[in-house]
């Protein structure tokens, strides 16, 4: 039992590592070049060298990422809450952002530009418009599989719709919402770097692009590294949160 | 003048289904004394629940008035409480915050809310150990069996001392010694309390045990047929669902709802219990 749990808990460490080292064993085994598939090894070593670029890079990126991800919680909630709550604002809205979410973000960066120049404005909606669609989805869902009985239960009490959204729908869809941060977070990174690649003046995009350009492919690797980090430990941090204020809608895994 | 009192109730969902004469009930006409129990029983989807909207003003009769305690019924019902099937308790509130539910929307209780909450969370709790749950108020609906949700919803029902207590099939999804457990706990609330209840239903033996009268109901249009008195004396004694009295309450019904499926031509034949 206690074996088992814990290695549930080091387990994806352990696959990090065996990852790790299977990708240096096979870059030195048939001795790839590193300007076409850097070792592990290689990319530490670009960590140190770099280390301060990275960083400013890293840290761009990562608040350009925030900001256009702040932006669609509160796009994505509200939204959420319309489509959710009015069958005619679902009837009215759903197809027109089904089409918008198809439309490939990448695509839409050049016109954003031409809008807002090159700098943090791509970026930021960029982030935004990839990571809204998942929030507001999931919020509408929340709120719109409110059980009938309950409703009755307390429409006969004078209940106003705003007290069922507040009393119930609200709290049902935590945590669909939170389960579609995790999604948003991951979006809103892809969002952020996709703006800086093709038409930033800084970040880990731009450091990648300008990496890449030079065929210094370890740096790329790198800037690749990083973004990854962020990302999961973003994913993280809104697990955790989901843990703690969610726990109800959980309690098959944790249930003692 | 009875509590409630329907004269000639038709309800037809919406005006399309009104202009082509299709009605989920039809002529309904019951009179209800205070405080009197009363059961509907009859095949699923006979308007029973439709009947349980009309009586707390969710939905408007087409034609016919109703009126409950010699008013009118124009809206929603405030001294009506109500209990299905799915207790629908919320799983982020402990059991005592789910009862406590109902005093945060209706008045008075609404906004002398938060400074007579303790005075609210004690009548909570005294319901709840009232029903069985002394010790479980502060745990999680989910931590409680099925029997014991349906007990905090039908608290949750009664926590703002309604005049009337609606219930849709409450027990329907119990197992059988769990059933017949809630039903004392709820024929004793009724003694206690002398509420009016009108219990839809599907059991007859439930229907027998708890009522002071049950209506039969026919099914597509949805018709009262049959009115039974239940005249056992009260308080009844679960010992009373083996007299032969009460078996023949049981097997009169349901020949009446056998007879009616025959009628309909639906299906088949009258199964004798």
């Amino acid at each position: 039992m206690k074996i088992s749990k814990n290695m549930e808990r080091w387990s994806p460490l352990v696959v990090l590592v065996a990852v790790l080292l299977l990708w240096q064993f096979i870059v030195v085994a048939f001795s790839i070049p590193e300007f076409i598939f850097p070792s592990p090894w290689q990319i530490a070593l670009q960590f140190g060298e770099f280390k301060g670029p990275l960083i400013e890079a890293a840290w761009k990126t990562f608040w350009v990422t925030m900001l256009g991800f702040a932006l669609s919680i509160v796009v994505g909630v509200l939204l959420g809450f319309l489509i959710g709550s009015s069958r005619l604002a679902y009837t009215a809205l759903y197809p027109l952002m089904v089409a918008f979410n198809a439309v490939p973000k990448a695509a839409v960066v050049p016109i954003l530009v031409v809008w807002f120049g090159i700098g943090l404005g791509p970026g930021i909606l960029t982030a935004f418009l990839i990571s809204f669609f998942p929030i507001t989805v999931n919020i509408a869902t929340g709120l719109a599989t409110l059980e009938p009985e309950l409703e009755d239960v307390l429409r006969v009490l004078g209940a106003r719709r705003w007290d069922v959204l507040v009393k119930v729908g609200l709290p049902r869809s935590l945590p669909y919402f939170y389960g579609s941060l995790k999604i948003a977070i991951t979006l809103a990174f892809v969002g952020t770097v996709l703006a800086e690649m093709t038409a930033g003046d800084s970040g880990i995009g731009y450091l990648m692009q300008t990496a890449g350009s030079q065929q210094r492919m370890p740096l790329a690797f790198a800037g690749l590294v990083t973004i990854g980090a962020m990302a999961m430990a973003m994913y993280e941090l809104f697990s955790w949160i989901e843990k703690r204020t969610t726990g109800w809608a959980h309690r098959g895994s944790q249930a003692a | 003048m009875s509590f409630v009192d329907f004269r000639n109730v038709w309800l037809a969902y919406n005006d399309e289904l009104l202009a082509q004469g299709h009605f989920a009930v039809e002529d309904i006409s019951l009179q209800v004394e205070e405080g009197e129990f009363i059961a509907i029983v009859g095949p699923s989807g006979c308007g029973k629940s439709t009947f349980m909207k009309l009586t707390t003003g969710l939905k408007m009769p087409s034609k016919g008035t109703i009126a409950i305690g010699g008013q009118p019924v124009t809206g929603p019902l405030k001294i009506s409480g109500m209990a299905f099937q799915a207790p629908s308790l919320l799983p982020w509130r402990t059991t005592v915050d789910n009862v406590l539910l109902p005093l945060e929307i209706v008045e008075p209780y609404r906004s002398s809310f938060k400074s007579k909450r303790r005075e609210y969370e004690a009548r909570a709790r005294k319901l709840l150990q009232s029903v069985g749950l002394g010790g479980y108020e502060d745990k999680f609906p989910w931590q409680l069996s099925g029997g014991m949700q349906q007990r905090a919803s039908i608290c949750r029902a009664l926590i703002h001392e309604p005049k009337m207590l609606l219930l849709d099939e409450p027990f329907g999804a119990l197992d059988a010694f769990t059933r017949e457990e809630l039903w004392c706990t709820l024929r004793d609330l009724h003694a206690a309390q002398k509420f009016n209840v009108i219990l839809v239903t599907h059991d007859l033996r439930e229907s027998v045990f708890l009522a002071d009268t049950v209506y039969c109901m026919s099914r597509s249009p949805g018709r009262f047929v049959v009115k039974r008195r239940v005249d056992l004396p009260r308080p009844r004694d679960l010992e009373v669902t083996y007299t032969p009295e009460f078996t023949d309450i049981v097997h009169e019904l349901r020949g009446h709802i056998g007879a009616f499926r025959n009628k309909d031509g639906k299906t088949g034949v009258a199964v004798p219990q």
